[in-house]
C-alpha cells in the first residue's frame, strides 16, 4: 500500500499532497515539513530509499508515529524544482514504486505539455485528477501511460462540453482580469430582483 | 428563473477562481496568513449562495488551503452539496474535496450513502470513477455495509475502467466490513482471469494486501496465482505475486519446491532490475534450503551491489542481510564488496553493510572488523551515522553472550576507547557492557577495574562534555565496577579521591547515588588494607576526608542521593567515634558489602508466579490528581526493579548497626517488604549459590594464556585520539603474531589438518564468558514462549483473518440495501450508538429541517418548471421522512447476492475438504511435468544437503501410485460435480427461498423455485437469464445472464447483442451503433459459469417486451477457432418492473380508500393441490409482491413499479384448490398484463 504522496519544492512548499490514511492539517503539515528535511539533504547521487525506522531518528518528537513504523519507507525522486515523494510499506516494491513516479511525472508532462512547477502550482486540481488515475486508495491502479493520457482527456472534454454557456463568461471574465485593470470593488450588490414567480 | 441566473453569473464575475487565489497567496508572500483569511471570508460567503458553480469554486479553493494546511472541516456539508451536482466538472471538484479533507469520523458522511450509490450506477462511467476514487478516501464501516452489494454489482460491469476499480475498493470495504469479504471473494477470486489486464492486476494487488496480513487463508489460491506468474507478462502483476508467494512459501514448503524453476528461470532471464530483486527475495524467503537458487542468488546480488546505480546497490545489500540469516556463510564470501560499501558516500547504503558486518563476524576477524569500524567512527562526520556505529560495534561484540570474543581485555579496552567518541548518545549503552562484561567474566576485573579507575581519573574530561543523555554514563558503570571490585585497585585511596572529587556533583542524580554508595564501599576496602597495615594515621585521614566530603552529597537536590548520603555520613561519624576510642572497626565496616552479586535473568521478573489474592491492577492507594508531578523515570542503567534490589541486597545488614530511629524504622519497613518480597534475592542462600561457583572456578579460566608481549596495566594517556596507535590495536598485532606463530608452529608439524588451518576453533579464547542463564524464580525456565508474534489487535486485518474455504452459508450474504425504517427507534440508532456526540442530535435535526425546506422548495419549483428530471440530492432525508417507503429488501437485489454463492458451492459440494486436497493434488506436482523435473535431484544440486530430495528419491515410487489414486479419485469428483451442478441450481433457489419460509414456517417445504430462466441454449452453451430493477431508476432494467459452457473447449469473445424496440434499447459502449453486440467481461473455460449484466432503458413498463438477440461467441480449439451465433428471445413480463415494497396495512388501508386506484382485475387459478401458503409464496416470488397481512386462508398483498404504480392484491383460497385473486391499480393495462403472468407463473 501506499500510504502517502506528497510533492514539494526545494524549499518545502508543498504542492501536491495525498494522504490515504487521515492525518489532520497539522499533522500533514509537519509530516511534509520533516520529510522535506529528510529528503532535501540529500545529494543528488545517491540512493531514493529511506527506511521508515530511521525517519528523522534522533530528533525529540516521534515522527516514526507519524507515518508508520519501520514498515515503511520513503521513495523519492527530484526533478528540477520538485521532489516526489512516496511512503509506502513492505507490500510494494521500491523499484516499482520509482517507475510509477516516472510515470506520473511522464504523465504531467504529456497533460501539461512540459510540466514545470508552475503548471502544479495554478492546477493542482488536475494534477489531483490525474494521480487519480494512476493510484486509487493507496494502491496502483493503472500504469499504462496511453490509457491514462486517454482517460484524462475524455474528462476534459467532458469538462468543457459542460461549461458550455455557463463557462463562456468565465472565461471572458478572466481574460479582463489578466489585463490587471485598475481594482473593481469586488462586493458590488446586485439589487434584488424581484424574482417571476 | 432566467433572470436570477443571469444575476448569478455576474456576481461570479467579481469572485476570486483558484487561479486567482493561488496568484493572490503569492502576491502576498508577507502577509499571507492575512490575505488567507480574507479569503476564506469570502469563500464563506459564497457558500452561502444558491448557485451550484459558485459554491464548487469555492470549494475548489478550499481544496487548495487544505493542501497549506488550513482546517475546511466546517464546510464539510457545502462539499457534499457540490458532490451531489449534476454536472461532471463540479460533482469531480465536490469529490475531490471530499476525498482530501472527509475521514472516518466525519459526520455528514452518513448523509452520502444514497448520493454515492447514484453516482455508482451512474451511466456515465466517469461519474462511477470519480465516486469510487472518492470512496476509497472516505470509507466508513456504515459505507461499506452500505454499499458492498453495489460495489459487487459494479465488478461486473461490462467497462474494465469501472471494473478494476470496484474490484480495488472492495479491499477497503473488507477492512471496514469485514463480512462482506467471504460473500465477495468468489467474485474477486474470478476477477484474477479478467481479460483485461488492469482488472487483473486490480485483482492481484487486493488479493495481495489481504494475503499478506493473513496468508494462511490464502494458500488455496497458490494454483491460480502460479498459472499467472507463468502467464502474465504484466510486471507489475509478476511483482506482486512473486510478492505474495513470497508470504506463502513460508507456510508451505512444497509451494517453495514448485516455485524454484519459474523462478529461477525468471531470475535469468529478466532484464527488469525489480522483478529480478522481487524474484530474489521471494527465493530467500521461501526455499532457503534450495542451495542453488540461494548461490545464484548471491550472484546476482553481487552484480546489484557492484552496480553504479545507487538505489540497486542498497537493495542489494537489503536482500543480502536477509540471505544472511540461513546462508551466512554465502555472504561472508563477500566481504570485501561489503567492507567497500562501508567506504560509500551515501548513509543508506552504509548502514546497509553496518546491517550486513554484524552477520558476519566470527572469532577470527571480529578484532579486524572493530578496528576498521572505528577507524570509520573517527573519520564520520554526523553524530547519527557514528551512533550507529558506535551501537553496532556494541552489538557485533555482545551478540550470542559474547560469541566471537576471545580476549575481553581486548573489549573492555575498546569500550574504553568508545567513551571518547563526541557526542555520543550511547553513553548508557557502553556503560551497560562495562557491567555485563566485569560481572560476568571474572578473569578480566582485575582489567577492568584498572580502567575504570583511569576512567575516573579522568572523569572531569568525560564530564565537562556532559550532555544530559551523554557519555558521563560510563561514569556510573566506572564508579560501581571500582567499589564493587575494589579488592584489585592498584591505588584505592587515589581512587576514592577521584570520587570525591567536587566535579562530582555537577553529575546526574542517579550517578551520584552510584558515586556515594561505592565511596562507601571503596572506603570500606581502604579501611581493611589499613587496619592490616595497622596505620593508624590513614585510618584517620581518609575517615576525616569521608566526614568533610560527604555533605556535598547530602545538599543535592536528588532524592536518593541526599538519602544516601546522609545514611552514609551517619554511619561514618559513628565509625568514626569507634576509631577515636581506638577501636577497630574494619570488618564490620566490609561486612557491609559483603557477599557476591548473581546477575539475575532478564526475564526472571516475568516468571515470577502472581501471588494468590494480588490483584495487580487494583489501586493500593488512591489514584495521584493527576496534577501529580511527573517524576520521569531515571535514565537508570537496570530495570528500576532490578537496581533498587541490588542496593537492598547491599545495604541489608547496615540495618542492626545502624541507632537512628528514623532510619531504622525505615530499614525495618523495607526489611520487612524485602522478605516477603519473591522478587528480591535473598542474600542468603542464592549467594552461595552452588551453580555460580561451579561454572566459574577462576583457576580454570585460562589467563596464562595472555600474551606477555601485551602489559596487563596499560596507562591510558589522557585523552589519546591522536595517537595512530590505540590500546586495543595491541591486542589486535598480539593476535596476529600468535597466529602467525601458531601456523609456523603447525607448519612444522605438518599437521594433516592443515587444509582447515583458519578455522574458528584455532583462535585462542583467552576468557570465557560465564555462559549462565542468571537467576530465575523457582519453577520458571529459561524457555520464553512469550507468545508467537500476532496481529495487533488495532490491525483491521485482524478481523479479516476469515476462512475463504469454507462454503457460504445462507445467512452469509451481503446487506442487501433497505431504506431507513421510519420508526423512531431506528432512526435514533446512530445516535443513541454514539452518546458521546449528544449534539450530533440536534444538528441532525436542524440540518435535516434544512433540508426540508430545500426539497420543497425544490419540489415546488419542480411542480411550477415542469422539470422531473430527479435530482440527485441527498435522498436520505427524503426516505427519513416519507412513511410511505417502508424497510425490506427490494427482490432484485436481494437475488443478486445468491449467485457469487454459485461458483463457491460448485467447488466445494462434494466434500468440504476438497478445495484442500486440491491444493494437495497441485502441489505433489504430479500433473505438471516441471515439477517432477525439479525434484529429481539435478546434477548441479547434487551435493547439496537438500533434506527433501533425499526423501523424494525414496518415495518416489510410492508418491507416484499415490497420485495416480488421487487422479482417479479426483475424476470421480469431477463427475461429482457435474452432478452436483444440477442441483446447484436448485441450491441457489434454496438460499433465496429462506425469506419466504420465514413467513410460513408451518407446512411442508416449498418446492424449488428460481427467478432465472432459459434464455437460450445449443450444444456449446446455455443462458439463463433474471431481471433486476431499481426502484430509483424508473427506466432502467438489468438483465442478468450467467453463462454456462457445456463445451470442452474454451469460448471466448461472447457478445451479447439484442434488437432494439422503440420502447426498450440495449445500453451499449460509449460510440457503438444499434448493430454493436456488448462484448461479455470473460471468457469461458469448459464447465464453467459466470454472470454478465447488461442494462437496458424501457419506455413503458405496462405491457410485456419480446425482443430479439443473439449471442455470438468463438469456440477455441488448439488448432483453430470456429465463430456460432444463438438466437434467442429475451422476454421481459410487466412483474420484472415490480419491487416488493413493504407496506403497512394502515397505509395499504388508506390507500385502497383512497379512490386513486381506480382499475380493478380479477382472475382465478387453481393451486393444483399445494397449499395456500405454496400459492402464495410464488405470487410472492414471481410477481415481486409483498405480504401485507395474511388471515388464515386470505392474504392482502402490495408492490410498487419503478415507475411509482402502486397495485394492491387480495388472494383468497375458495375451497377446492381455487385461489382467486382481485388487484386494483391506477393503470388498467398493467394490472391485467400483471396478473396474467402471475396467473402462468403461479399455477
Amino acid at each position: 500500500m501506499i500510504k502517502a504522496i506528497v510533492v514539494f519544492n526545494n524549499h518545502g512548499k508543498p504542492r501536491l499532497i495525498k494522504f490515504f490514511q487521515h492525518y489532520n492539517e497539522d499533522m500533514q503539515q509537519q509530516i511534509v515539513r520533516e520529510t522535506f528535511h529528510l529528503v532535501s539533504k540529500r545529494d543528488e547521487n545517491v540512493c531514493n530509499f529511506l527506511e521508515g525506522g530511521r525517519w528523522a531518528s534522533g530528533k525529540n518528537s516521534d515522527p516514526e508515529n507519524l507515518i508508520g513504523g519501520s514498515d515503511y519507507k520513503i521513495i523519492y525522486r527530484h526533478y528540477a524544482t520538485l521532489y516526489f515523494v512516496f511512503c509506502v510499506d513492505s507490500s510494494e516494491s521500491e523499484l516499482g514504486i520509482l517507475d510509477l513516479i516516472q510515470v506520473f511525472v511522464e504523465t504531467l508532462d504529456k497533460a501539461f505539455e512540459n510540466v514545470c512547477e508552475l503548471d502544479l502550482i495554478f492546477h493542482v486540481d488536475k494534477v489531483h485528477y490525474i494521480l487519480q488515475e494512476l493510484v486509487m486508495g493507496g494502491m496502483v491502479l493503472e500504469t499504462n501511460m496511453t490509457e491514462i493520457v486517454t482517460r484524462i482527456e475524455e474528462q476534459s472534454k467532458l469538462e468543457k462540453s459542460e461549461a458550455g454557456l455557463a463557462g463562456a463568461p468565465a472565461r471572458v471574465v478572466s481574460a479582463a482580469k489578466n489585463l490587471d485593470l485598475p481594482k473593481l470593488p469586488s462586493n458590488i450588490q446586485l439589487p434584488n430582483l424581484p424574482s417571476f414567480r | 428563473m432566467a433572470l436570477k441566473k443571469v444575476k448569478g453569473s455576474l456576481e461570479r464575475v467579481f469572485d476570486k477562481n483558484l487561479h486567482d487565489l493561488v496568484r493572490g497567496i503569492r502576491n502576498h508572500k508577507d502577509d499571507e496568513a492575512k490575505f488567507i483569511a480574507q479569503c476564506i471570508d469570502e469563500i464563506k460567503q459564497e457558500l452561502r449562495q444558491d448557485n451550484i458553480a459558485v459554491k464548487a469554486n469555492a470549494v475548489a479553493k478550499l481544496t487548495y488551503l487544505q493542501m497549506l494546511g488550513y482546517d475546511i472541516s466546517w464546510a464539510a456539508f457545502n462539499v457534499i452539496e457540490v458532490m451531489s451536482s449534476n454536472k461532471f466538472t463540479f460533482k469531480r471538484i465536490g469529490y475531490l474535496a471530499a476525498s482530501q479533507s472527509f475521514h472516518e469520523e466525519t459526520e455528514v458522511l452518513m448523509l452520502t450513502t444514497n448520493m454515492i450509490r447514484k453516482d455508482l450506477s451512474s451511466q456515465n462511467q466517469y461519474d462511477a470513477a470519480i465516486a469510487l476514487n472518492g470512496l476509497s478516501c472516505f470509507m466508513t464501516p456504515d459505507l461499506a455495509r452500505d454499499l458492498a452489494n453495489d460495489v459487487m454489482t459494479l465488478m461486473t460491469s461490462t467497462r474494465p475502467y469501472i471494473r478494476k476499480r470496484a474490484v480495488l475498493i472492495m479491499y477497503k470495504i473488507f477492512l471496514k466490513f469485514p463480512e462482506a469479504l467471504r460473500p465477495a471473494f468468489p467474485r474477486l477470486k474470478e476477477k484474477l482471469e479478467d481479460p483485461d489486464p488492469g482488472v487483473q492486476s486490480a485483482a492481484v494487488n487486493v488479493i495481495c494486501e489481504l494475503a499478506r496480513k493473513n496468508p494462511k487463508n490464502y494458500l488455496s489460491l497458490a494454483p491460480v496465482f502460479f498459472k499467472l506468474m507463468t502467464s502474465s507478462t504484466n510486471n507489475w502483476v509478476l511483482i506482486k505475486i512473486i510478492k505474495l508467494f513470497g508470504a506463502l512459501t513460508p507456510l508451505e514448503p512444497r509451494l517453495g519446491k514448485k516455485l524454484i524453476e519459474p523462478l529461477t528461470n525468471l531470475i535469468h532471464s529478466t532484464s527488469a532490475m525489480s522483478l529480478l530483486y522481487e524474484c530474489i527475495n521471494t527465493v530467500i524467503a521461501g526455499m532457503p534450503n534450495h542451495n542453488a537458487s540461494i548461490q545464484l542468488c548471491v550472484q546476482k546480488l553481487r552484480i546489484l551491489i557492484e552496480d553504479s546505480d545507487q538505489n540497486l546497490k542498497y537493495l542489494g545489500l537489503l536482500a543480502m542481510s536477509k540471505i544472511l540469516k540461513t546462508h551466512p556463510k554465502s555472504v561472508q564470501a563477500h566481504k570485501d564488496l561489503i567492507l567497500q560499501c562501508l567506504d560509500d558516500k551515501d548513509e543508506s547504503i552504509r548502514l546497509r553493510a553496518l546491517d550486513l558486518l554484524y552477520g558476519m563476524v566470527s572469532k577470527k576477524n571480529l578484532m579486524e572488523i572493530v578496528r576498521k569500524l572505528m577507524v570509520h567512527m573517527d573519520k564520520a562526520e554526523g553524530s547519527m551515522y557514528r551512533d550507529e556505529l558506535l551501537s553496532k560495534i556494541v552489538q557485533i561484540c555482545s551478540q550470542n553472550n559474547y560469541q566471537y570474543i576471545t580476549n575481553f581485555e581486548w573489549y573492555v579496552s575498546v569500550l574504553v576507547e568508545l567513551t571518547r567518541v563526541e557526542g555520543t548518545r550511547h553513553g548508557s549503552v557502553i556503560a551497560s557492557q562495562m557491567l555485563d562484561v566485569a560481572i560476568r567474566v571474572k578473569a578480566i576485573r582485575a582489567f577492568a577495574v584498572e580502567q575504570m579507575a583511569q576512567l575516573l581519573e579522568n572523569s572531569h574530561t568525560v564530564a565537562s562534555s556532559a550532555q544530559r543523555n551523554g557519555i558521563c554514563e560510563v561514569l556510573y558503570a566506572a564508579a560501581w565496577i571500582a567499589g564493587e571490585f575494589s579488592e584489585h585497585l592498584r591505588d584505592p585511596r587515589g581512587t576514592l579521591d577521584d570520587m570525591l572529587r567536587q566535579k562530582v556533583t555537577s553529575l546526574p542524580g542517579h550517578i551520584q547515588a552510584v558515586f556515594v554508595q561505592n565511596i562507601m564501599k571503596l572506603y570500606a576496602a581502604i579501611l581493611v588494607k589499613y587496619e592490616e597495615d595497622e596505620d593508624n594515621d590513614g585510618i584517620r585521614e581518609v575517615s576525616d576526608l569521608l566526614v568533610e566530603k560527604l555533605p556535598m552529597f547530602v545538599q543535592s537536590g536528588d532524592l536518593e542521593v541526599q538519602e544516601r548520603a546522609c545514611c552514609i555520613l551517619q554511619l561514618m561519624k559513628y565509625v568514626k567515634k569507634l576509631q577515636d576510642k581506638d577501636v577497630s572497626c574494619a570488618d564490620e565496616v566490609a561486612a557491609l558489602f559483603a557477599g557476591e552479586l548473581n546477575p539475575v535473568a532478564p526475564k526472571a521478573q516475568r516468571k515470577v508466579a502472581v501471588p494468590e489474592g494480588l490483584d495487580l491492577d487494583k489501586w493500593i492507594n488512591d489514584p495521584p490528581s493527576d496534577s501529580s508531578d511527573d517524576e520521569g523515570p531515571a535514565n537508570s542503567l537496570f530495570i528500576p526493579d532490578d537496581s533498587r534490589m541490588m542496593n537492598e541486597s547491599m545495604t541489608r545488614p547496615v540495618v542492626e548497626e545502624l541507632s537512628d530511629d528514623e532510619l531504622e524504622r525505615r530499614r525495618e519497613a523495607r526489611r520487612a517488604e524485602t522478605q516477603n518480597n519473591p522478587h528480591y534475592l535473598k542474600l542468603g542462600a542464592s549467594a552461595k549459590g552452588s551453580k555460580y561457583q561451579e561454572v566459574v572456578n577462576v583457576e580454570d579460566i585460562p589467563v596464562a594464556n595472555i600474551d606477555l608481549s601485551v602489559p596487563l596495566y596499560v596507562p591510558v594517556t589522557e585523552n589519546s585520539p591522536q595517537s595512530t596507535k590505540r590500546l586495543s590495536d595491541k591486542y589486535l598485532e598480539a593476535e596476529r603474531q600468535a597466529r602467525k606463530r601458531d601456523k609456523k608452529r603447525r607448519h612444522g608439524k605438518k599437521s594433516k589438518r592443515r587444509h582447515k588451518s583458519e578455522s574458528e576453533e584455532d583462535v585462542p579464547v583467552v576468557h570465557k564468558v560465564d555462559i549462565m542463564g542468571g537467576e530465575m524464580p523457582e519453577g520458571a525456565t529459561e524457555s520464553g514462549d512469550e507468545g508467537n508474534l500476532e496481529l495487533d489487535d488495532n490491525d483491521p486485518h485482524k478481523l479479516l483473518d476469515i476462512d475463504l474455504d469454507r462454503p457460504l452459508d445462507a445467512d452469509e450474504k451481503l446487506p442487501v440495501r433497505t431504506h431507513r425504517i421510519v420508526s423512531p427507534s431506528a432512526e435514533d440508532r446512530p445516535v443513541e450508538e454514539k452518546k458521546k456526540h449528544h449534539r450530533k442530535d440536534k444538528e441532525k435535526e436542524k440540518k435535516r429541517k434544512e433540508k426540508e425546506k430545500k426539497k420543497s422548495k425544490k419540489e415546488k419549483k419542480r411542480n411550477k418548471s415542469g422539470d422531473d428530471s430527479a435530482h440527485p440530492s441527498l435522498l436520505i432525508a427524503t426516505e427519513l421522512m416519507s412513511p410511505g417507503h417502508e424497510a425490506i429488501p427490494s427482490p432484485g437485489e436481494e437475488e443478486e447476492v445468491a449467485p457469487p454463492s454459485a461458483p463457491v458451492k460448485k467447488d466445494t459440494t462434494p466434500k468440504k475438504e476438497e478445495p484442500k486436497d486440491d491444493l494437495d493434488f497441485w502441489l505433489s506436482g504430479q500433473d505438471a511435468p516441471v515439477a517432477v523435473e525439479v525434484t529429481a535431484p539435478e546434477p548441479g544440486a547434487a551435493a547439496d544437503v537438500d533434506s527433501d530430495a533425499e526423501d523424494t528419491s525414496r518415495h518416489k515410487k510410492k508418491k507416484e501410485k499415490k497420485a495416480k489414486k488421487e487422479k482417479k479419485e479426483k475424476k470421480e469428483k469431477k463427475e461429482k460435480k457435474k452432478k452436483s451442478k444440477v442441483a446447484n441450481d436448485e441450491d441457489v433457489d434454496s438460499g433465496r427461498r429462506d425469506g419466504f419460509e420465514e413467513l410460513n414456517s408451518d407446512g411442508p417445504p416449498l418446492p424449488p423455485m428460481s427467478s432465472y430462466r432459459l434464455l437460450a441454449e445449443d450444444s456449446n452453451i446455455k443462458m439463463t437469464y433474471e431481471t433486476r430493477v431499481q426502484s430509483q431508476q424508473g427506466q432502467q432494467l438489468i438483465v442478468s445472464v450467467i453463462f454456462t459452457s457445456l463445451a470442452e473447449q474454451h469460448l471466448k469473445s461472447l457478445e451479447f447483442n439484442v434488437m432494439d424496440s422503440l420502447n426498450t434499447k440495449m445500453d451499449r459502449l460509449p460510440g457503438a451503433t444499434t448493430h454493436d453486440g456488448v462484448p461479455v467481461p470473460f471468457q469461458l473455460p469448459p464447465n464453467s459459469f459466470n454472470e454478465g449484466q447488461f442494462a437496458f432503458q424501457v419506455q413503458s413498463i405496462n405491457v410485456a417486451q419480446k425482443l430479439r438477440g443473439t449471442l455470438t461467441y468463438t469456440i477455441k480449439t488448439e488448432e483453430s477457432s470456429t465463430s456460432e451465433k444463438l438466437d434467442f428471445k429475451l422476454y421481459l413480463p410487466c412483474t420484472a418492473f415490480l419491487i416488493a415494497t413493504p407496506c403497512s396495512s394502515d397505509a395499504f388501508a388508506r390507500l385502497l380508500q383512497g379512490g386513486e386506484l381506480s382499475s380493478k382485475y380479477s382472475i382465478k387459478l387453481s393451486s393444483g393441490g399445494a397449499p395456500f401458503s405454496h400459492v402464495l409464496a410464488k405470487v410472492c416470488f414471481y410477481g415481486h409482491f409483498a405480504i401485507v397481512e395474511q388471515i388464515d386462508q386470505s392474504a392482502s398483498l402490495y408492490s410498487c413499479s419503478t415507475q411509482g404504480h402502486h397495485i394492491c392484491l387480495l388472494v383468497k383460497a375458495n375451497g377446492g384448490g381455487d385461489v382467486s385473486i382481485d388487484g386494483k391499480c391506477a393503470d388498467g393495462s398493467l394490472l391485467s398484463n400483471v396478473m396474467e403472468e402471475i396467473k402462468v407463473t403461479a399455477s
